[in-house]
């Protein structure tokens, strides 16, 4: 007995024994927050410049203390986030290295990256207004300020959108406070609370609900309905591009920055530099998510949305009025 | 103090079993301190808007799910160790199944099955037409109430077997006396064995309700703003670490009350057996309708809580593998299965050998600071796993920072990146709840005299554990096993956080498809999950028939 409980004492040390053998290390490390099929667009990567590639998943706000805890000794030489305001923060937190990058100048639009070069964002998905087309006459819509247009009270027990704890909204809220002030941010999201809104816990279901019935407006990220209807061409769903006679539709991105104590800075900027240029199709087709490169279209599916204007993107204002977006939300007892 | 061992002469203790659990409880305290320090450093700790509404939120949750838990977790104990009825060794261990089916999936299995856009609804709006008489948001499903019956559905288990464990040691003699002195059978249950049942009771509960207050998948596919749903509001969208710590710190204290209440609820009483553990109950044969009976309440339970999931969960599959290669069916398969289940193994067999260790060390003895660092141990399943994981990055990042500025060269070398030890140590910190709570409540019926007379009559401390203590928890060990094997399997916060690179478990692999809706993928490596959580399941039924005393059936 006495023999069993040692070898039961001792199992632990197996796995350390393991990972200590363990495998040969990658040229780059990227912790990333974007769950979307890297593997293929990394592949092409490491067969264009040599370089290998792995990456760890996580939660944005997870692998930013993770950066934070480990310091100097970070094996991660790249973080990726799917936020504009996550990015900002890392950023604020001194956890991004500055990239002096005409690649980045030249291939991303001004909004899309840090003033200072620090991150640069690699791909857009435009959070806009989808409808229910056998119960919404899209004239309907507010074409000058479609989100605010939703707190009218014709749109009474007809809406859904995302709940308060999703990034998307927190976000959507943050660009509204910012445009508007926070007083007409707090009125806009107090209508929708007043008009019955029907929140949902994922973008799927969400539109789902619209598909069946249950909801006549919706807001989403365009890309969950290119996926829905890229399995099914009839689904009774239809994109609206919000604000389009005002600010334009909300925007948020996906972006990378190179770790501020990475070991190889000039190869992790060289992988965010090819993810802005050679390898931006790679990088966004998958997920039907518009490229950021003006040079590159946007793959079929998500073209045949049609051409948009969007709301310019404030990463500083994402960032800094995320916070304010979750007081708001509380107050107006969104949930 | 209210601790049956209270009253164990001798007070002092091993000094060297002592220290054991203070150390076990320091490493277990560390992350929360460590993440504490660092909130406090900053910008000091104020809890965020909307906290006391949250407290109430969560606290009517919690009343909700202790009594669903208790009632029918007692219930289906007592009906499965008391009676004997068609298919009932079959239901016995089918009924524990449930466990091994993650919140975070079976929240979303069951808003996708009864919301609106989903078959229930649907079908009812074919039947009776589209407002189902209730307007047309349809069902309100998404509630507290709501929330409160997935959790039961997913949690009683825990009660259930605590609570069958203990009816199962249940020495007859109370019992019989009460029947031969004219009790009848409801009455004698009531009045004897729950009672004497009551600190498995209470440790069943204990774990569901530190589970429903980290719980954060369930509660928010239900829109229900409890605590944890606070913890990750203050984090994830304000960018507060310290607010979210705060926050977490009061479900620490919720924690504290819930076990305090456990305590409470134990009694004063020793709950010891003479004659050593019993062998159960004689078990009494249900004929005809009651039977049937019996055996529909058991098999429905069964059927909602885990066949309707793993129904879904294949359909799912079966879509995602017919019309996608994609589907996640490559060489990376089995090294995930593995991770996986070397992980879980190494996991329950370090948690349980530290509780035996810990609850092994208190019947030696040891003052009211040694019982406090035994409760402290259990604390780390009351702290959300992002918060312990967090936490474990601290408190190693220190260690080294200490060590090198000793001068000690790379200092410990042990730092978290990319170390399995790592993963360990969080684990260990938010696992050994359960299973310190399964092994002491098996403690808990262990005579102390039986303890004294191996001592006095010269067995070491070793000696004592090996022969005397381990034999006679056997069932406790075997719970505690089952428990944490299962909670390793399915946990997510601390391996996403805490792995090196190239290591993913399937709990990952769910996550990184979950999170992106891509539901039909996901839906295999969940059922693997599920798989992987149904051995441990077994394998604990195989080892609690060896205590089933089926010969005893009355007839």
């Amino acid at each position: 007995m006495r023999r069993l409980l040692i070898a039961i004492a001792a199992l632990p040390l197996l796995p350390l024994s393991a990972c200590g053998l363990g495998g040969e290390e990658a040229d780059l490390q990227v912790y990333s927050a974007r769950h979307y099929d890297l593997e293929a667009a990394f592949a092409d990567f490491t067969e264009d410049t040599g370089l290998t590639v792995e990456f760890l998943d996580g939660d944005d706000a997870e692998l930013l203390e993770r950066l934070k805890a480990e310091g100097d000794d970070t094996s991660a030489d790249v973080f990726m986030t799917v936020d504009a305001g996550m990015l900002w923060n890392a950023a604020e937190q001194d956890q991004l290295a500055v990239m002096d990058s005409a690649v980045l100048e030249e291939a991303v639009p001004r909004d899309l990256r840090d003033p200072e070069g620090r991150w640069a964002g690699l791909s857009m998905r435009a959070r806009t207004v989808v409808y229910d087309p056998e119960a919404v006459d899209p004239a309907e819509l507010d074409a000058a300020d479609t989100y605010a247009g939703l707190g009218d009270p014709q749109w009474q027990g007809r809406i859904c959108m995302r709940d308060e704890t999703s990034s998307y909204t927190q976000s959507l809220v943050a660009s509204l406070i910012d445009l508007h002030g926070r007083e007409r941010a707090q009125e806009i999201v107090e209508s929708w609370v007043a008009n019955d809104v029907e929140v949902m816990s994922n973008d799927i279901e969400l539109l789902e609900a619209i598909d069946a019935g249950g909801c006549e407006v919706g807001i989403t990220n365009h890309y969950y309905l290119a996926r829905l209807l890229e399995e099914d061409p009839d689904l009774g769903v239809e994109i609206y591009w919000a604000s389009q006679e005002g600010d334009g539709a909300h925007v948020n991105i996906s972006g990378a920055g190179v770790v501020a104590e990475s070991d190889s800075p000039a190869e992790a900027q060289q992988l965010v530099e090819w993810l802005a240029t050679d390898g931006q199709s790679q990088f966004v087709d998958d997920n039907h998510e518009f490229p950021v490169n003006p040079d590159v279209a946007p793959e079929e599916l998500i073209a045949g949305f049609g051409d948009f204007e969007r709301m310019p993107v404030d990463a500083a204002a994402y960032g800094s009025l995320n916070a304010d977006a979750v007081e708001v939300l509380d107050a107006a007892g969104y949930r | 103090m209210t601790h049956p061992l209270a009253r164990l002469p001798g007070g002092a203790g091993r000094r060297g079993w002592s220290l054991l659990v203070l150390l076990v409880a320091a490493v277990v305290a560390s992350p929360v301190v460590g993440v504490a320090a660092v909130a406090v450093a900053g910008d000091g700790l104020t809890a965020p808007g909307g906290t006391g509404e949250m407290i109430a939120t969560t606290a009517l949750l919690l009343g909700l799910v202790a009594v669903g838990t208790g009632v029918l977790g007692t219930g289906l104990a007592w009906l499965v160790t008391a009676y004997d009825f068609p298919l009932r060794r079959t239901l016995a261990w089918l009924l524990v199944l449930p466990l091994a089916m993650p919140a975070y999936i079976l929240g979303f299995v069951f808003l996708s099955t009864f919301d609106y856009a989903g078959p229930v609804q649907t079908a009812l709006r074919s039947v009776l037409g589209d407002d189902l008489g209730v307007g047309s948001d349809g069902l309100p499903v998404r509630s507290v109430v709501g929330a409160a019956a997935v959790l039961v559905l997913t949690l009683y288990p825990y009660v259930y077997l605590t609570t069958r464990a203990a009816f199962l040691e249940l020495a007859p003699t109370a019992y019989d006396a009460a029947r031969s002195l004219g009790a009848g059978r409801a009455r004698a249950f009531r009045v004897v064995l729950l009672p004497l049942a009551r600190p498995s009771l209470a440790a069943g509960l204990a774990l569901v309700m530190m589970e429903t207050l980290t719980d954060f998948a369930t509660v928010q596919y239900f829109g229900v703003r409890t605590l944890s749903v606070g913890v990750y509001l203050a984090w994830k969208g304000s960018f507060d670490l310290a607010s979210a710590v705060a926050v977490a710190v009061l479900v620490l204290l919720a924690a504290v009350v819930v076990l305090a209440l456990e305590r409470a609820l134990r009694g004063r009483a020793s709950y010891a057996q003479r004659g050593g553990r019993g062998s159960g109950l004689a078990r009494r044969r249900l004929t005809g309708p009651r039977a049937w009976v019996a055996t529909g309440a058991a098999a429905s339970v069964v059927a909602l809580a885990f066949a309707l999931p793993v129904v879904r969960l294949v359909t799912w599959a079966l879509s995602a593998l017919g019309d996608d290669t994609g589907a996640g069916v490559d060489d990376r398969f089995a090294d995930r299965l593995v991770s996986s289940a070397v992980l879980a193994v190494v996991v329950a067999a370090t948690c349980v050998t530290v509780s035996l260790l810990v609850a092994h060390a208190l019947r030696l003895g040891g003052g009211r600071v040694v019982r406090g660092a035994a409760q402290v141990t259990t604390f780390g399943y009351a702290v959300p796993g992002a918060v312990v994981g967090i936490g474990v990055l601290v408190v190693f990042q220190g260690a080294d920072d200490a060590l090198v500025a000793l001068g000690v060269e790379g200092g410990t070398g042990l730092l978290v990146t990319g170390s399995v030890l790592g993963v360990l140590v969080a684990y260990v910190v938010r696992f050994t709840g359960p299973a310190y709570q399964a092994v002491d409540a098996s403690f808990s019926r262990v005579p102390t005299s039986l303890t004294q007379s191996a001592l006095s009559l010269g067995a070491g401390p070793g000696r004592l554990l090996t022969r005397v203590h381990l034999p006679l928890v056997r069932p406790g060990v075997a719970v505690a096993l089952t428990l944490v094997l299962i909670d390793a399997v399915k946990e997510l916060p601390l391996v996403l956080l805490l792995r090196p690179f190239g290591f993913t478990t399937l709990s990952v692999w769910v996550y990184e498809l979950a999170s992106e809706n891509f539901w039909e993928r996901a839906a295999l490596p969940a059922l693997l999950i599920v798989a992987l959580a149904v051995l441990p399941v077994v394998l604990l039924n195989h080892s609690s028939r060896a205590v089933d005393p089926s010969a005893r059936v009355v007839r």
